[in-house]
């Protein structure tokens, strides 16, 4: 289960995905709201399986080597990316952002391989429908 | 097969709970499988399992997979460092199935570097998986399955290992990041190398407060330097190393003459080895010698390392007649005795 479901909430995703014709435009009409804010919020590369609330609220496909579960060996000493000198690790301040939420053991959940076909569809669809993580691990 | 026959596999080592030690030998650059061979030979005795890396820093060398096969002949257990950079899940699949056919069991599950500090800057990196999803990958293959769900028969051997940093940021999360990887299926540990033994000790004390130190066999990373200038070298551009400055003035008063600086750089490996097998929960040491498989029976011996497979061969040895043979991989093979708790021991 990507996101626990609260009851109810399967049967409204199971609307959802039995009747494509609400969703798909439901999708379209979302979609340009979603990229914008959080492109501009968090930096979002759009992978279509959002789990910015579970990493720091940091979105972890900022990393060059798109971790979603924690850094690399390769962080430098000051806390910066290894690829790009200049930019702080992703996982340096989705520690520390972490620490401040009421779930922050979320960080410690392992995530599952991205589904590289949802790459540039809704999250929140996906979210609505239960979609996101559905690739074995 | 070996030309020796069965040979102890690192499994049967580390179910000895005794210390380990491991050592790294380059795949090299040359297509004449000789030349890995000799360097092979140079290790052999010396060590449990000999690491083969993939490409590290994301410069080209012969297949790491091909070079653990050839040491899979020379009656060598090799560790196959298996890497995302260069791999997407179905390519990872399919080598890890074809490194079980080849003998080889022990498998390094890492992120692997990224090809911006390699010698092809231009190529284009993978990381389709990360380290932690590979590590469930080879959890799934055990399981006899595909990442699709399809069956392999028999399941592949693997052992699954995974790698920490304790030298690099965020300090408090890499404890924490063992944890995931224990869960996510990882049997041993080998650390990056240790040059801040304060800093290491730290980290293994956390740990230990988070009792991973009984659920997993950890390898402590310690490597010899050759000069001053390799000191700076990595000091400075290899991201995540810490090599401390105590260490570089050391270096630099040896002096730029190469049997002086060796020595000294032999002498320096030694000292770490003796301070960090006095911290708690380690379950041995991992020696990464960079084009210098020389220094890994010289360290052993300074130090007075031994391989723990160094024990099995004698009680094989003992045991004349019916198996004399170490127990291989067989039905009670889930139940590690790394979930005994393990004391100080390296």
């Amino acid at each position: 289960m990507p996101f626990p479901a609260p009851f109810g909430l399967e049967s409204v995703r199971r609307f959802f995905r039995g009747h494509p014709r609400v969703t798909r435009p439901l999708e379209l009409a979302i979609l340009p709201f979603e990229v914008v804010s959080k492109k501009l919020a968090f930096g979002c590369k759009m992978c279509g399986q959002c789990i910015l609330h579970e990493t720091g609220m940091t979105c972890p496909m900022g990393c060059p080597k798109s971790l979603r579960n924690g850094p690399c060996g390769g962080v430098r000493m000051n806390g910066h990316c290894e690829v790009d000198p200049g930019m702080m690790c992703v996982w340096v301040k989705a520690e520390r952002r972490s620490r401040w939420l009421p779930w922050r053991g979320a960080i410690l959940r392992i995530q599952p391989a991205l589904d590289w076909s949802l790459k540039g569809s809704s999250a929140w669809v996906g979210l609505m429908i239960g979609r996101n993580g559905k690739e074995a691990r | 097969m070996s030309p020796q026959g069965p040979f102890p596999r690192f499994e049967d080592a580390l179910r000895t709970g005794l210390p380990l030690l491991t050592c790294e030998i380059a795949s090299g650059d040359s297509a004449d499988p000789q030349d890995l061979q000799r360097r092979a030979r140079l290790v052999r005795d010396h060590v449990d399992a000999v690491n083969v890396p993939d490409n590290t820093a994301g410069v080209v060398h012969m297949s790491a997979l091909a070079a653990a096969a050839i040491l899979v002949r020379e009656g060598i257990d090799p560790i196959l460092h298996v890497t995302c950079r260069d791999r997407n899940r179905l390519a990872l699949q399919s080598d890890l199935v074809g490194a079980a056919a080849l003998g080889v069991r022990n498998v390094l599950c890492l992120t692997g570097d990224h090809t911006i500090h390699g010698d092809h800057p231009g190529a284009k990196p993978v990381f389709d998986l990360d380290s932690l999803q590979l590590l469930g990958l080879v959890a799934t293959l055990r399981r006899g399955r595909y990442l699709s769900g399809r069956e392999i028969r028999p399941a592949p051997e693997l052992l699954p290992g995974a790698t920490e940093n304790p030298f690099a940021p965020p300090y408090d999360f890499r404890p924490l990041r063992v944890q995931k990887k224990i869960e996510a299926g990882a049997r041993f540990l080998q650390t990056q190398i240790t040059y801040n033994v304060p800093r290491f000790a730290a980290f293994m004390a956390r740990v230990r407060d988070l009792g991973l130190d009984r659920r997993i066999a950890i390898l402590a990373g310690v490597a010899p330097l050759r000069s001053a200038r390799s000191a700076r070298y990595m000091q400075e551009r290899v991201p995540g190393m810490e090599v401390t400055d105590a260490v570089i003035r050391r270096m630099d008063q040896a002096g730029p003459e190469r049997g002086r600086a060796e020595e000294e750089g032999l002498r320096i490996a030694v000292e770490i080895v003796e301070q960090i097998r006095e911290i708690k929960g380690l379950a041995g040491i991992h020696l990464m010698p960079i084009h210098w498989e020389e220094a890994v029976s010289e360290i052993a011996s300074r130090a007075r390392l031994e391989p723990a497979r160094r024990a099995l061969t004698a009680t094989a040895a003992a045991r004349t007649g019916r198996d004399a043979a170490p127990d291989r991989r067989g039905p009670g093979a889930e139940d590690s005795p790394l979930d005994r708790p393990r004391e100080h021991r390296a």
